[in-house]
């Protein structure tokens, strides 16, 4: 797409989800919010679902990664082994780069 | 906050894995859906908006194609498409109609 935000992030970067609640609809699970996950690929860049929810262009099209997180960083009571990750799509405008 | 239907990781039983025919109402609903989208009078992310703007006892409540239904009505009243005074007027016909018929 042409009309996209520069991609700011490369796999391997750390980065953290914004921790924020704003009212419509919202791809970036709650509770993936505030966690902080290493990028493990870049998807392309697609229209915001976020402004396309109400009905506009949502354009420039943000970049979508594929963000890895360990599930003990995710649960406080995860019970797997400490190996076990899940990679969950999210939007730049929700990440941070980690400190 | 967390949004009602943002339930990743809540406690929620197992899962029913079997397999159930569509009603014939839900199949037009699907079908609704599919026409309005290719039309451009409505788009997937309107219709999730709008599901899960439902409050949490209807959300609960409902069934998938019922918060489907639901959900588009409110898409094509938001955009102009339709208004609730046609809507409402239309659904007491179908219900007179329908009254009707079971009498008969």
């Amino acid at each position: 797409m042409s009309d996209a935000v520069p991609a700011r992030f490369v796999p391997g970067d750390r980065v953290t989800v914004r921790r924020s609640c704003p009212p419509g609809h919202l791809r970036t699970p709650f509770y993936a919010r505030g966690a902080s996950g290493v990028i493990e690929r870049l998807c392309g860049a697609f229209a915001n679902p976020e402004e396309l929810a109400f009905n506009r262009p949502g354009l420039p099209a943000q970049p979508l990664y594929r963000v890895r997180f360990r599930q003990a960083d995710l649960w406080d009571d995860y019970q797997g082994p400490e190996r076990d990750t899940i990679e969950i799509e999210i939007y730049q405008h929700w990440l941070e780069a980690a400190p | 906050m967390r949004s009602h239907h943002d339930m990743g990781g809540l406690e929620a039983g197992p899962v029913e894995a079997t397999e159930h025919d569509y009603a014939p109402w839900e199949k037009r609903v699907d079908a609704l859906m599919m026409l309005l989208s290719a039309r451009g009078h409505l788009k997937v992310d309107e219709l999730r908006r709008n599901v899960e703007a439902l409050g949490p006892d209807a959300y609960d409540r409902m069934s998938y194609y019922e918060r489907w239904i639901s959900s588009i009505t409110a898409t094509l009243i938001q955009r102009g498409v339709l208004t609730s005074d046609e809507i409402g007027r239309r659904m007491t016909e179908i219900e007179a109609q329908h009254a009707a018929e079971s009498a008969s």
